[in-house]
């Protein structure tokens, strides 16, 4: 099988334009194309969309107020009314995952979010973000977090190292969660295109009815894991300015 | 409807009484998607629970073995965060399954407002 036939050569990053800047590799790659693409995307999305401003929205209207209700109802649902100062951060989060996402989801194209260091930059601003949202708002007390409310003083030592921990972990099962599923879809939609092949004309059409099938569920998963790294991002603020 | 049915003539008090339905439809809402979002298939649970043990238990080792690395005690201290980081691991997942939702924290995140009602109440609840 030739090289670039492989399940994983979808995730190679390839330098499009070699850039240098003071030893740093900063090259501009698929990666860095496709996250343009996806702001870029989500620029015309929603300025376009916004530009007659009617009363009585059209399609194309309806689908970018939906996306803002759909974000501004679920900010105000977990986080409360002193989440709406961070309503921008959030927005751009969730288009971001989610146009990511989707433009992976078209044939040839590369998934950004199926890399590990992608997802793990934004679940650490994530992460970063809200602890010292936590620290401005709420001084030394902060650090009381890490002790739960009803808990006697002989089992601090056992359970604060555990609440650190269990703290610290946020932003790794927030980005693998995001990455794990991205990939597994990834991959497992060329494994079963490659099967397609091989079985050739009389059994191929199995294979090639399950990755239809697949390539909705994928849609779906595209959708969800935007959604998710959203919400979590939202219950990670909510507990960062209510702490408990 | 039926707060609304009780004194139709009050305008001064219509405001507070349309806020207080919104909200009851609000939380219904929320609480229906979080259930939905729990049932939605068990690979996915397991996934989730997967990389909460895990990634906890990597967050322990980490912190041990830069600590050993720090105070050169290898490899005690690695020994104790790496059982400290199964635990949270399974802290966390019980925070998950308890809380019918994706959250780590302490909130349910069933209430929106969690100043508004006092926490034994949210527990009882939930079990």
């Amino acid at each position: 099988m030739a090289e670039n036939h492989s399940p994983l050569a979808q995730f190679e990053i390839k330098r499009i334009v070699e850039l240098n800047i003071g030893g740093l590799d900063a090259s501009f790659t698929n990666a860095s194309l496709f996250m343009m693409l996806s702001v870029i995307t989500i620029g015309i999305f929603l300025l376009i969309g916004m530009r007659k401003h009617s009363m009585v929205p059209g399609r194309w209207q309806s689908m970018v107020e939906l996306s803002y209700v759909f974000i501004a109802n679920l900010l105000r649902d977990t986080v409360g009314n002193e989440g709406k100062p961070y309503f921008p951060f959030i927005f751009s989060i969730f288009m971001f995952v989610l146009l990511g996402n989707l433009w992976g989801m078209i044939p040839y194209s590369f998934t950004f979010t199926s890399h590990f260091i992608v997802t793990f930059s934004l679940a650490m601003l994530v992460f970063l973000g809200v602890t010292i949202i936590a620290i401005a708002k709420h001084k030394l007390r902060f650090f009381s977090f890490f002790m739960p409310p009803g808990v006697p003083m002989i089992m601090a030592p056992l359970l604060v190292p555990i609440e650190i921990i269990s703290y610290l972990s946020r932003p790794i099962s927030l980005s693998v969660r995001l990455f794990a599923n991205m990939l597994a879809g990834h991959t497992l939609l060329k494994v079963f295109a490659g099967f397609v092949i091989s079985l050739g004309i009389m059994a191929g059409w199995l294979p090639l009815a399950f990755i239809i099938a697949l390539t909705g569920l994928e849609i779906v998963i595209a959708f969800l894991q935007a959604f998710v790294f959203t919400i979590l991002t939202c219950l990670y603020l909510n507990d960062a300015l209510h702490l408990h | 409807m039926n707060n609304a049915s009780k004194d139709p003539h009050d305008i001064n008090d219509l405001g507070s009484r349309l806020r207080l339905i919104r909200m009851e439809k609000e939380n219904d809402k929320l609480s229906q998607n979080f259930n939905k979002n729990a049932s939605t298939n068990a690979l996915s649970l397991a996934f989730r629970v997967g990389i909460e043990l895990v990634s906890a238990l990597m967050i322990g080792l980490g912190i041990g073995w830069l600590l050993d690395s720090w105070l050169t005690t290898r490899p005690w201290l690695m020994i104790v965060f790496t059982i400290f980081g199964g635990a949270a691991g399974i802290l966390n997942v019980y925070r998950q399954a308890a809380g019918f939702g994706y959250t780590v924290g302490y909130i349910n995140p069933n209430n929106s407002d969690p100043s508004a009602k006092p926490r034994s109440k949210v527990d009882k609840s939930k079990e």
